[in-house]
């Protein structure tokens, strides 16, 4: 295997222990609860839509420290971003996570979120690293399915 | 024989330099076990009970002889108790559809512990609610075992199945069976053992622990995956329905019915996992030979050390008995403020294999109020140095979270 340091460096820990971007969004629009039930990882995300733009983002929940940082990490890369952006950045991260998207500049886009490419080598991980990213591709096609902004989903 | 001379017998521990500690999922495989498979498959190949010539009679009397050496393993009276399956959950599933769904009226309770894999739960819930009787807990308390008034609180006239687990795949605790067992006949239920993390490491006797139902796997005791077994009482398995229909389980077929078979065969539709038996049948040459005394010996020796050891280490927290009569062989913990899959990645990365996660036991889990665990369980070829290689582990998956773990 890899060295772990390639993973569990300073970035991921400090994201995963002490994150900022987990709390509760009061204005938040949408919320998608992703779940692992192999590993019991948890974790809801809240999202705040302004039109196309994603304005704001946070977290809540539990898991390990892969998961919890990868979600963080999400939400600063991707934050500000149209939907259009977002879903083309989450396609790269999961091509990356799953080895089939190797271009450097086209993984340049991930931004922070190319600290998780030795989870590739890690595959009993790849499910923690892709949880969020997958909750997030789920929430932005209801939205498009739905129409709205405004779904009411957490009840 | 040393443990340098045990290890030898096992072909992986040779071919791959790890502290394997997983064995409460599957144990590794003796020489003597996979040569028994493959001398079956390049010499008596062929489907039992089926052919009129020598190779399959041979077959037969293979697979048959190993289900006499089953039941002279658990001491069952008849032979024809013995019913191979494929692993302890279809065992559980078929009682609980065979015995469970056929006897259960309204009102009616079956009790289990929380401690329970969920093969011993999950059945019972679909039966309880088909049946519209209940399912009840029995609980552990604070030193992770069942208290005497638990058991009697919880076992009452209206019981009529009680399934218990002698070993938890979790906490290691021993469920005192033979006096749950006792106490639930007095009270009119059938007792059905789940021995799958027990037989392993302990002599099993279902006389004398006058055990209505017992269930085991093969695969964690070195027998090859796939194959099972279960032990019921003739009397109870004679009135009891077939579970699977089809081939070999049949007496007379006609186009709108069918007359079955007697034991064992009424529990065994279709080809069996033949070469598995015989793997079952050839591992437990290997313990007997080995003798439980042996076993225990070895393992209580580097169990004994592993516990001394994880107990010096401040940052974990360990569940398991104070009580080391009641305990064998697991021992579940976490480092404190940390997720056990970062811990077992850690520690994957050091060449030491646990398992991490909620062991198909999450009411359990639950009750604890935690997620999920590290575990480490052990067989009687570990040595002490592979509870060196854990705890040097552990303290590097310490030393890279300490300084964030808040």
């Amino acid at each position: 295997m890899e060295d772990l340091s390639d993973v569990y460096n300073e970035l991921i820990m400090e994201h995963s222990m002490n994150s900022y971007n987990k709390k509760k969004l009061p204005d938040a629009n949408l919320s998608e609860m992703g779940h692992n039930p192999n590993c019991g990882d948890e974790i809801t995300l809240e999202l705040k839509l302004n039109g196309n733009v994603i304005e704001d983002m946070a977290f809540s929940g539990h898991g390990c420290a892969i998961s919890q940082a990868s979600t963080s990490i999400m939400i600063d890369t991707l934050k500000g971003k149209t939907i259009d952006e977002a879903r083309d950045i989450i396609k790269t991260f999961i091509g990356m996570i799953k080895r089939e998207t190797k271009d450097e500049a086209e993984l340049e886009k991930l931004e922070d979120a190319i600290a998780f490419k030795n989870v590739s080598n890690m595959p009993a991980r790849v499910k923690c690293a892709l949880l969020a990213w997958h909750t997030l591709e789920d929430m932005l096609n209801k939205n498009q399915n739905t129409g709205s902004t405004n779904i009411d989903c957490c009840h | 024989m040393n443990i340098e001379e045990i290890r030898k017998d096992f072909p992986l521990l040779q071919n791959r330099k790890i502290a394997y500690l997983d064995n409460g999922a599957t144990t590794q495989k003796p020489t003597k076990v996979i040569n028994a498979i493959k001398e079956f498959y390049e010499k008596y190949n062929a489907n039992p009970h089926r052919g009129a010539y020598a190779l399959s009679m041979e077959a037969t009397e293979l697979y048959e002889d190993t289900r006499t050496k089953v039941a002279e393993f658990i001491n069952a009276k008849h032979r024809e108790e013995i019913i191979f399956s494929k692993n302890a959950t279809e065992s559980l599933n078929l009682i609980a559809y065979s015995y469970g769904m056929e006897n259960l009226k309204k009102d009616d309770e079956v009790v289990i512990s929380i401690m329970e894999h969920h093969s011993n739960l999950v059945p019972w819930q679909k039966v309880t609610k088909v049946t519209g009787s209940k399912l009840n807990y029995m609980y552990i308390n604070d030193e992770f075992e069942l208290s005497d008034e638990e058991i009697e609180n919880k076992i009452t006239d209206r019981t009529k199945i009680v399934g218990i687990a002698h070993v938890s795949n979790v906490l290691g605790t021993i469920n005192n069976v033979k006096k749950i067992i006792k106490y639930a006949h007095k009270k009119g239920a059938v007792v059905i053992i789940d021995a799958s993390q027990s037989i392993p490491h302990m002599k099993i006797d279902v006389q004398d622990l006058d055990a209505d139902f017992l269930v085991f796997s093969g695969h964690k005791m070195l027998a090859p995956l796939g194959v099972g077994v279960l032990y019921g009482k003739r009397e109870l398995l004679n009135n009891m329905t077939p579970f699977l229909m089809g081939g070999d389980m049949i007496e007379y077929v006609y186009e709108q019915e069918t007359t079955f078979a007697p034991l064992p065969n009424k529990f065994e539709a279709g080809t069996q996992n033949v070469g598995g038996v015989i793997g079952l049948g050839s591992a437990i040459d290997y313990i007997n030979e080995l003798g439980y005394d042996k076993i225990q010996k070895m393992e209580n020796e580097v169990l004994g050390y592993a516990k001394q050891e994880l107990s010096k280490l401040n940052f974990l927290e360990l569940y398991l008995t104070p009580n080391d009569d009641n305990h064998s062989s697991v021992i579940s913990f976490n480092i404190k403020g940390v997720h056990p899959h970062d811990v077992a990645s850690i520690l994957d990365a050091e060449g030491v294999c646990v398992r991490s996660g909620n062991h198909c036991a999450q009411p359990l889990m639950r009750y604890l109020e935690i997620d999920s665990t590290c575990r480490a369980s052990f067989y009687f070829y570990n040595s002490k140095e592979d509870v060196d290689k854990l705890i040097n582990a552990l303290n590097k998956a310490y030393n890279i979270f300490k300084k964030y773990v808040k």
